[in-house]
């Protein structure tokens, strides 16, 4: 039965493959990713090999607890990330209990991450390789950990599960999640700085959390080599009463799933109201507007990219905090527009195959792709005005504002402009409708990366005049580049705004079906 | 089998005018074909369906019947053949044809983070129509599919009947002379089905012409005046349902047409326990 599993687990990663080759290109450049991170990390383990005891016992302790925390988060991060062995698809198979939790425990392995967890503990081997016992050691401590991460996951997606079928749970979850990746250089440098602070402090955490359950696993290797036998065997108890309580926990929720279906969240019936679709005209192309302003403060991966809008200057500023210097916050307006901008490229994409109905309805293309940019700039213009401007506040160079002004107002207009078109002719891999944010998207990665990189790219040729004059500007010192961009940005946007919405327009009137039937590969 | 009575009933037969031309068809199509990889999944199909009629298209799971919809209602461009909806080629002038069509798709998603009156309002909106009229129609919509009570609510927590109700609306609401339905009783419940029918009966008792398809023998056989059976992408019979199921039960008739029905001689072991 375990053999089963596996073999299911395997057959369901192969068959993913067989749908489409740009499956295999996301597959192999993960891979590869996850190759490089891999042996980076067993070289430097390696390497440790040399090093003084303590210091290795410290950094595979902090490593292995590190490893922990990653699988017990990420799945909650990422709701329903790999469901691919749901165990409420084996409700109705009546699969003895033991040998399903051995089998999913297993297929947990089977993957990238699990394969990746796995080599790396493997690694921990070679840094206690100094002699027999202690290398045992290491190994029986690498086998507890990765059997814990693995447990450690599946007790946190089966607990969650219950929640994360809720819709408001799922929205909810994914943008508060947002917020701490974005601020994830803050963070870390704050910590960094503690950590300098106190010189002895990450030993002495290392010595803490090898006596808990986060630790003790990894701990087995550094303890045996540095001779400490009692303490090892009491570590080595410690592992195991680990595992045996994950496993207890996890047996216990998930009898308790398999025998309670899914509870798909209530919602009082509640009368209408036309919300947003008042407030537009209308037409078709106000309809449009009214519909993607709903989904940019509905739906949870259009939110996601709206909380990093606020975020940015924080990031931002915390920099300039760090450096001494405004000069990159200065630039925060253009940035955002650029990130609002280039956000419609994907509308599409995420509409999935709800274009049908704009399909079915013989919406015009220019009323579709109008409608839609229209939506960002309600959202974008204000934001990136006050972006541009609030800077100054802090600089005092108010000379500055007209050029950066001219360049955010280029960027945002151009950039409409260009996703307009490319939105109209291109799909890529996004998060389907009701998944997080963070769920790695089905389908066409290597047309994802090319769509995304060479709109980029083209964006930077389009406003490379406004760049070429705000970089004047700086060098010159003379103002009179700036006010040239303040004028020439707006106008020389609108016009490429103009002539994308046309454009766009006049493709997805024309490859409309061709466009659904993209999307619907991926449904 | 693949004769075409124009029916008595349609808007389209001139009355007694001194030129009696043929009645335009309301649906029209002529060799349509489509290929997916290696599977050729319609194969020539050619049907004309009469203005005014309740026509079902009925065939066994992956006979091509969704293919052939979504062809005819400018979703999927054939490879080869035409569709034309009351004359209108739908490839030639999409905007024009796609006016006169009401579409209920299979297997698309809606646009669910809307609330039930909102996507219907914006179904009504994205064809022009004005503002007031959709909202005077949403709300009588919503009440004669029972969604009143649930127009406030995101169409992503409906029920599957109820997605597929308010899906309906959608293609109701900018009265189309033809209404083309892929699977519109699936998971709807048994009251909210003969609602349904009963508003797609007056629909066609005033001129309208309704396609759906199904695979509910039954239901195509009390509901219909025409049908067509389609398998492995081609058109097996069409006309009148009285002309298909020639004496017997539309189902038995199917099964005839269809075949496959041979191995279940086997499975002895099934009664063993």
């Amino acid at each position: 039965m375990v053999a089963h599993l596996l073999r299911l687990k395997i057959t369901l990663l192969r068959n993913g493959l067989r749908r489409s080759p740009w499956q295999l290109v996301g597959l192999v450049i993960g891979t590869l990713y996850a190759l490089g991170l891999v042996s980076l990390c067993v070289g430097g383990l390696f390497v440790l090999r040399q090093g003084e005891i303590g210091l290795a016992h410290t950094v595979v302790v902090l490593g292995g607890a590190a490893a922990l925390l990653g699988w017990a988060i990420v799945p909650l991060a990422v709701s329903g990330a790999d469901m691919t062995l749901d165990p409420a698809r084996f409700t109705t198979f009546a699969v003895p209990l033991p040998q399903l939790l051995a089998g999913l425990t297993l297929g947990g392995l089977v993957g990238i991450p699990g394969v990746a967890t796995s080599l790396v503990a493997l690694g921990t081997v070679g840094t206690w390789s100094r002699n027999l016992p202690a290398a045992a050691g290491a190994l029986v401590g690498a086998v507890l950990g990765v059997l814990s991460c693995v447990l450690v996951s599946k007790v946190m997606t089966t607990a969650t599960a219950g929640l994360a079928t809720s819709r408001r749970f799922k929205d909810v979850s994914a943008i508060v999640f947002m917020i701490p990746l974005v601020l994830m250089g803050p963070i870390a440098a704050g910590i960094m700085q503690g950590i300098a602070g106190s010189g002895d402090f990450l030993p002495r955490l290392a010595g803490t959390l090898s006596w808990t359950p986060a630790g003790a696993a990894w701990s087995l290797g550094g303890d045996v080599a540095a001779g400490s036998y009692g303490a090892a065997v009491l570590k080595l108890l410690i592992a195991l009463a680990t595992l045996a309580g994950l496993a207890l926990a996890w047996k216990l929720l998930l009898q308790r799933a398999l025998v309670t279906p899914p509870y798909g969240g209530t919602s009082k019936p509640r009368a209408g109201g036309l919300g947003l679709f008042r407030l537009f005209p209308g037409t078709p192309t106000g309809a449009i507007a009214a519909r993607s302003l709903s989904y940019w403060l509905r739906d949870p991966r259009y939110a996601a990219a709206l909380i990093v809008v606020p975020l940015m200057p924080v990031l931002l500023l915390f920099q300039a905090g760090q450096t001494g210097s405004y000069a990159l916050l200065e630039f925060v307006g253009p940035l955002t527009a650029f990130l609002l901008a280039w956000s419609i490229s994907s509308d599409v994409s995420y509409d999935s195959t709800a274009f049908a109905l704009h399909l079915a309805s013989g919406v015009r293309g220019i009323h579709d792709r109008l409608g839609r940019a229209v939506a960002c700039l309600i959202v974008g213009l204000p934001a990136v005005l006050a972006f541009c401007v609030g800077p100054f506040f802090f600089t005092g160079d108010w000379t500055r504002l007209p050029g950066i002004l001219g360049l955010s107002l280029g960027v945002l207009f151009t950039g409409l402009g260009l996703a307009s078109v490319v939105s109209a002719r291109y799909t890529v891999a996004v998060p389907l409708p009701g998944d997080s944010p963070f769920k790695k998207p089905p389908g066409n990665v290597g047309q994802t990366m090319a769509v995304q990189f060479g709109g980029m790219g083209a964006l930077t040729l389009l406003v490379a005049p406004e760049v070429g004059l705000v970089a004047a500007q700086f060098i010159t010192g003379s103002p009179l580049p700036g006010w040239i961009n303040l004028f020439l940005g707006p106008a020389l946007g609108l016009a490429l705004f103009a002539g994308g919405v046309r454009l766009g327009g006049k493709w997805l009137d024309a490859r409309g079906p061709e466009l659904l039937a993209q999307l619907a590969i991926n449904r | 089998m693949t004769v075409q009575q124009p029916d008595p009933r349609s808007p389209e037969t001139p009355p007694a005018a001194d030129l009696p031309a043929p009645p335009i068809p309301a649906l029209s199509l002529r060799g349509l074909a489509k290929r997916f990889g290696p599977k050729i999944a319609v194969d020539g199909i050619s049907l004309d369906v009469p203005a005014g009629s309740f026509y079902g298209i009925v065939g066994p799971n992956g006979a091509g019947k969704t293919t052939t919809l979504s062809m005819a209602t400018g979703l999927l461009r054939p490879e080869f053949g035409t569709a034309l909806v009351h004359g209108v080629d739908v490839w030639q002038q999409p905007l024009e044809a796609k006016k006169l069509m009401g579409i209920l798709p299979d297997g698309v998603r809606l646009f669910d983070r809307l609330t039930g009156e909102q996507l219907l309002s914006y179904a009504g909106l994205l064809r022009g129509m004005d503002k007031d009229v959709v909202a005077a129609r949403a709300k009588e919509l919503l009440a004669a599919l029972d969604l009143g009570t649930d127009a406030g609510t995101l169409v992503v927590d409906y029920s599957a009947g109820m997605t597929k109700k308010i899906a309906l609306a959608s293609a109701l609401i900018h009265a189309p002379r033809l209404l083309v339905l892929d699977e519109p009783f699936e998971s709807v419940d048994p009251v909210s089905a003969a609602n349904i029918r009963d508003i797609l009966d007056r629909y066609v008792a005033s001129g309208g012409t309704v396609i759906v398809s199904s695979h509910v023998m039954d239901l195509v056989q009390r509901m219909c005046d025409h049908v067509a059976v389609v398998a492995a992408g081609r058109l097996l019979a069409a006309g009148s349902v009285d002309e298909v199921r020639a004496g017997e039960s539309l189902e038995d008739r199917f099964v005839q047409l269809v075949g496959g029905r041979s191995q279940t001689g086997g499975l002895a072991w099934l009664r063993t326990f």
